[in-house]
């Protein structure tokens, strides 16, 4: 059997789900959410990259180095935040986010 | 240097004016340390007004294209960048004495402010799906570090945590959807993919670019807080500091709001029986959604974050509409709305007592006979807000809702109009507070001057919008004739 496109494409799915999922369903802990992000972005970089091989075109490869390169600088400043508010409140579970609500 | 590239940096100087701006006031930040603060605002505010003279050059041009192809400068663009800097360059001056205040007067707010406005005029000028992305993060990275600005307040802070959540999970299927699109069409370029995607073959698109724009707009729904995209919103507004809520309230939502209408006209525009009932249903839920979730708040913050996902809902009937007069009507109701938005804030911004911030709606009672001005400029607002004639906000609502019936869309219309009667009685009811409860007590003096002068100015507008009605409309029938195709 050959490997081609469709596989790429359905193992981005299923990454991509397997990260919104991992937002929403997880109860426990806000790192793990960070780890949920970085998956889906992930998934989208097969995803480019597999297309990008397919079509012979190089975009959707300088589409994953961008996504790359700003997915670092977004963990950065999600990291940050996290550190100020594990200050403020001494907890990073994520039902204890709860300050607002209505 | 050859003269493609100056011509296309010729092109980006506002944007350019931004990034130099903003790196050099940060040094000067470095240097000087935090004692910069007040002088790094004000420098950020002459930035910002530098930017926006560079916008107005070349006005009423064709559009033009720059960076091979992924850089667009048309009057849409010059409009909405002149709204995004207004909003800007009035929330940094309010901001100086709150901040001040809150023990929080860093010079980092002033670069922030002018980094996140950086990646709203690249998100405008966007024309290509590389482009929308990476203006989108560069404004949204730096609004989630504002979000967190108190950072020893646990309500600023969770308010900063959950807009990086959620903003991170709009960000992953934007570009879930780009991918898509890019996929099934072989472009990212907004020009070729309308050529690609425009002359159909009777078959209509590809499944995978039909699912792509789903996904497209799912993501770009959450930046303008759209329902069901919408649930960020009210947590943020009120955890955030006051004057960074009004900043959210007014440039982001009016960029991704270009953004969404840019995408959605110029590459994807002959796929608009595709789009269309995706944008009806966003703008019906959202205008039920504003109207009746805001009823029981209490909470000033929070009424107003209702009230704009619900005027984003009235935005959106124009751009289900679309042609012409759909995208004049959404350019109207954005430079209304931030004008409206704006001074609220600023009344927010304006109210103190003993100290303390006045949050509640039931704090407001006896307003009229403390601070009649104050009161007087609020409720003018809030009747605005609500769509009553002849304030601003009616004329507003009036050309997205004609433009929504000449489109054929009368159903939407109506119930709009019946949001909009729902949704006066939250506004209505603050008046009531003001002007027939009884005095909670002065509030404290003074007001300072720049929150006075935007809410002066503000309500001005709004009360006197109806006498030259004229260059708003003209400017922005312009701006959405370089639009069209």
């Amino acid at each position: 059997m050959t490997i081609g496109l469709g596989h790429y494409l359905t193992v981005a799915a299923i990454l991509f789900t397997l990260g919104i999922f991992g937002i929403f369903l997880n109860r426990k802990n806000v790192i793990i959410i960070l780890m949920s992000i970085e998956l889906m972005l992930l998934a989208v970089n097969l995803n480019l990259v597999a297309f990008s091989a397919a079509l012979g075109d190089l975009a959707g490869q300088v589409f994953a180095l961008l996504i790359l390169t700003v997915a670092a600088g977004e963990a950065a400043i999600g990291l940050a935040i996290l550190v100020v508010y594990i200050r403020n409140r001494g907890t990073i579970a994520v039902e204890d986010i709860n300050l607002m609500k209505g | 240097m050859t003269a493609a590239l100056s011509n296309d940096l010729v092109l980006a100087i506002p944007e350019l004016i931004l990034a130099i701006g903003a790196m050099a006031l940060l040094l000067l930040g470095a240097f000087r340390g935090e004692g910069a603060a007040g002088l790094v605002n004000w420098a950020a505010v002459g930035v910002l007004a530098l930017a926006a003279w560079a916008t107005l050059a070349g006005t009423g041009e064709a559009p033009r294209l720059a960076f091979s192809r992924l850089f667009v400068v048309d009057d849409f663009a010059r409009f909405m960048k002149l709204l995004v800097l207004l909003g800007a360059a009035l929330t940094l001056p309010m901001a100086r004495s709150f901040m001040a205040r809150a023990g929080a007067e860093r010079f980092e707010f002033g670069v922030l402010v002018l980094l996140a406005t950086l990646g709203m005029l690249v998100m405008i000028s966007a024309n290509d799906l590389i482009t929308l992305y990476v203006g989108l993060e560069l404004q949204s990275l730096a609004l989630y570090v504002l979000a967190a600005f108190l950072r020893d307040d646990a309500k600023s802070t969770e308010a900063g945590l959950k807009y990086f959540v959620l903003g991170a999970l709009s960000s992953g299927m934007l570009l879930y959807g780009a991918s898509l699109i890019y996929g099934f069409s072989g472009t990212t370029n907004f020009v070729d993919l309308a050529a690609t995607l425009g002359h159909g073959d009777g078959t209509g698109p590809a499944i995978g670019v039909v699912v792509g724009i789903v996904f497209l707009s799912a993501g770009l729904a959450f930046k303008v807080s759209a329902v069901p995209f919408h649930m960020w919103t009210p947590d943020v507004y009120e955890g955030a500091p006051t004057p960074v809520t009004a900043f959210f309230a007014a440039a982001p939502k009016v960029a991704a709001m270009a953004l969404f209408v840019r995408t959605m006209i110029s590459p994807l525009g002959d796929l608009a029986p595709q789009w269309q009932q995706i944008i009806v249903f966003m703008a019906v839920a959202s205008m039920l959604l504003g109207a009746f979730a805001a009823i029981g708040q209490s909470n000033l913050k929070r009424l107003l974050a209702y009230s704009s996902i619900g005027h984003v809902g009235y935005a959106l009937v124009g751009l289900a509409a679309g042609g012409l007069q759909g995208v004049r009507g959404v350019l109207v109701y954005m430079a209304i709305y931030m004008v409206m938005t704006l001074g609220s804030f600023g009344c927010l911004l304006a109210m103190r007592r003993g100290g303390q911030m006045v949050e509640r709606v039931d704090e407001l009672g006896g307003l009229s006979r403390t601070n009649p001005m104050l009161a007087f400029v609020l409720a003018a607002l809030m009747f605005s807000l609500a769509g009553i004639p002849p304030l601003a906000g009616f004329f507003a609502k009036y050309f997205v809702f004609v433009a929504a019936i000449d489109a054929g869309l009368v159903v939407l219309s109506v119930i709009g109009m019946l949001a909009s009667v729902v949704s006066g009685f939250y506004y209505l009811r603050v008046v009531k507070v003001m002007y027939f409860d009884d005095a909670v007590g002065p509030l404290d003096r003074p007001i300072p001057l720049p929150v006075r002068l935007v809410v002066t100015a503000s309500g001005l507008l709004t009360v006197l919008y109806f006498i030259v009605p004229a260059p708003l409309l003209v400017s922005a029938e312009a701006a959405a004739k370089s639009l069209m195709p």
